[in-house]
């Protein structure tokens, strides 16, 4: 699905503040694969997550996206294959839209945005139906402009505009960070039952262990910049969370 | 009676550049000055292809597409060298001030003796109802349009990018190209307020862009603390407010120089009504979201 290529990046540099955040990291993700992705801050791991989204363009390697070359792509051309929910609920959303707006605009992520007016009865009735399933109660608010909801709203309501459109990789990063421990708990299960229906490629990043151990089919720990661990579904099912906590000692 | 009709009139005028402003203001969160110098470019096309006998439509079309190219140089300065807005803006407008110049060769061209939008389509025996009933058509064709354009998917696209530029990119849509289309847009519709000013005073002076962009502002804010003390979602409805505020302030302008001040204090005037319009809500304590 996607594949990263000896990718190195390296902020600032030559200056005195140079920094490497990744170094030389090869990376193959295949289609169906819930990876989390944990480490400690400044590990790289929110810098691997942008490389991927094309937010941040790496300084050396290579990134295919079902086999395409996508190395020199910026963050709205790679919209095609990626969708992304943030840390800030407020990154994922136009707050002074309503909610029917910013579900348009998701469902034309892969493509161009035209001069017509594309919000008719039956796009309407088909977001109506998408919301009701998050069991909030949003359904009928659909004109309400997306900023006047909750942190916790926000983000369920983002997950699910990731799956407006075709998605191949859904990249997560930290989308419950900002949330108190119930909110966090309702987005990580529309999260977990989104991925499940549409089998997507995901990539999540969590500091929560607890997270990290209940989500996912394959671990992996970064650690200065490079890879420290990567387990597969048996390993990852047999680890335990203690192990995990003494990872990070 | 006449005087409020003229004060509507002109406000009517210049709303073009409100609904402008709007866009550039609320809609993109981008202060862009260019519009003094693209309200004279505008009246300065008016009056070369008015006196050259072009018809009015080819005059709106260029006259249109001169406030288009303003505003993508402020654009291409702002996105592509990373240069503020603001800035950017006070490049382009002293740049078309020279321009603006030259293409009109000198700093007054009257325009008493030609066919204008207003005379062109007249209906009534009464030139000021001709000039209102005119005014007001073209104002309201101008916000439908806009209205519709707003509404549809690229409008959507472009609500959002003055909004959430991360949410735009990462649904697929290029925050650069926005802004350089959405200050196009917005320095056209000023343009066009050129067009329609020109005509309606029957001249064209270098200096008629002085200061506008402050009339601009002061419109668009009371529109929009009318929209937001209504609590107006509809785009459609917001556009018409801000019309609203164009007319209202120019409404009050002519209250106060109907006092007897001094036409050379107007620009103070006009200064210290926005200063107030600005600040009052800050000193009550509400403050804008």
């Amino acid at each position: 699905m996607i594949e990263l290529r000896h990718i190195t990046k390296v902020f600032n540099r030559g200056q005195v503040n140079e920094v490497t955040a990744l170094q030389d990291i090869n990376l193959s993700i295949a289609e169906g694969e819930f990876i989390v992705l944990i480490g400690s801050n400044g590990s790289g791991k929110t810098t691997l997550l942008n490389v991927m989204a094309g937010a941040i363009l790496p300084s050396e390697g290579r990134i295919l996206m079902k086999g395409e070359d996508v190395t020199q792509l910026p963050e709205h051309k790679r919209s095609r294959w990626v969708a992304r929910v943030f840390q800030n609920p407020l990154g994922g959303t136009a707050p002074d839209l309503s909610i029917l707006d910013n579900f348009r605009l998701a469902a034309l992520r892969t493509r161009p945005k035209r001069l017509a007016i594309g919000i008719n009865a039956a796009f309407k009735a088909t977001v109506r139906d998408k919301i009701a399933g998050l069991g909030l109660g949003l359904e009928n608010k659909l004109q309400q402009p997306i900023g006047s909801l909750s942190g916790g709203q926000r983000q369920a309501l983002t997950l699910l505009m990731s799956v407006m459109d075709h998605t191949d990789l859904l990249l997560l990063d930290e989308p419950t960070a900002a949330l108190d421990p119930k909110s966090a708990e309702v987005v990580m299960q529309t999260a977990e039952r989104i991925i499940q229906e549409y089998r997507l490629t995901t990539v999540l990043i969590t500091h929560n262990l607890q997270d990290a151990h209940r989500f996912g089919n394959r671990l992996i720990q970064m650690a200065g910049g490079k890879i420290a661990r990567d387990l597969d579904a048996a390993a990852k099912t047999r680890l335990r969370v203690e192990e995990m906590y003494a990872w990070f000692g | 009676m006449i005087f409020y009709l003229t004060a509507l009139i002109l406000g009517l005028c210049l709303s073009a550049m409100g609904l402008g402003i709007f866009i550039t203001m609320k809609i993109f969160r981008i202060p862009d000055i260019t519009t003094d110098g693209s309200y004279t470019l505008g009246a300065v096309v008016t009056a070369l292809l008015l006196t050259r006998g072009w018809p009015l439509p080819a005059i709106i079309v260029a006259t249109m597409a001169a406030g288009a190219v303003a505003g993508i140089l402020t654009g291409l300065v702002h996105t592509r060298l990373k240069i503020d807005a603001l800035l950017a803006g006070i490049l382009v407008m002293t740049g078309l001030y020279s321009v603006n110049l030259s293409l009109l060769g000198r700093s007054n061209v009257p325009l008493l003796d030609v066919t204008s939008v207003f005379t062109a389509l007249s209906i009534f025996g009464e030139p000021v109802l001709n000039e209102l009933w005119v005014g007001l058509l073209f104002l309201s064709v101008l916000a439908s349009l806009l209205a519709f354009l707003l509404r549809t998917d690229f409008g959507l696209a472009m609500r959002a990018t003055g909004n959430s530029e991360s949410m735009t990119r990462a649904l697929g849509i290029n925050n650069d190209h926005m802004k350089i289309i959405g200050l196009a847009i917005a320095n056209a519709l000023t343009a066009l307020a050129g067009f329609l000013v020109a005509q309606y005073q029957r001249f064209t002076d270098i200096n008629m862009g002085i200061g506008i962009v402050l009339v601009g502002l002061g419109s668009v804010l009371i529109g929009d603390a009318l929209i937001g003390w209504l609590g107006i979602r509809s785009i459609w409805l917001q556009l018409v407010f801000v019309m609203v505020g164009c007319i209202l302030f120019q409404m009050v302008l002519a209250v106060t120089l109907s006092l007897g001040i001094d036409p050379a204090l107007l620009k103070l005037i006009t200064s210290l009504f926005v200063l107030a319009i600005v600040g009052i809500p800050r000193l009550l304590g509400r403050h804008a979201p």
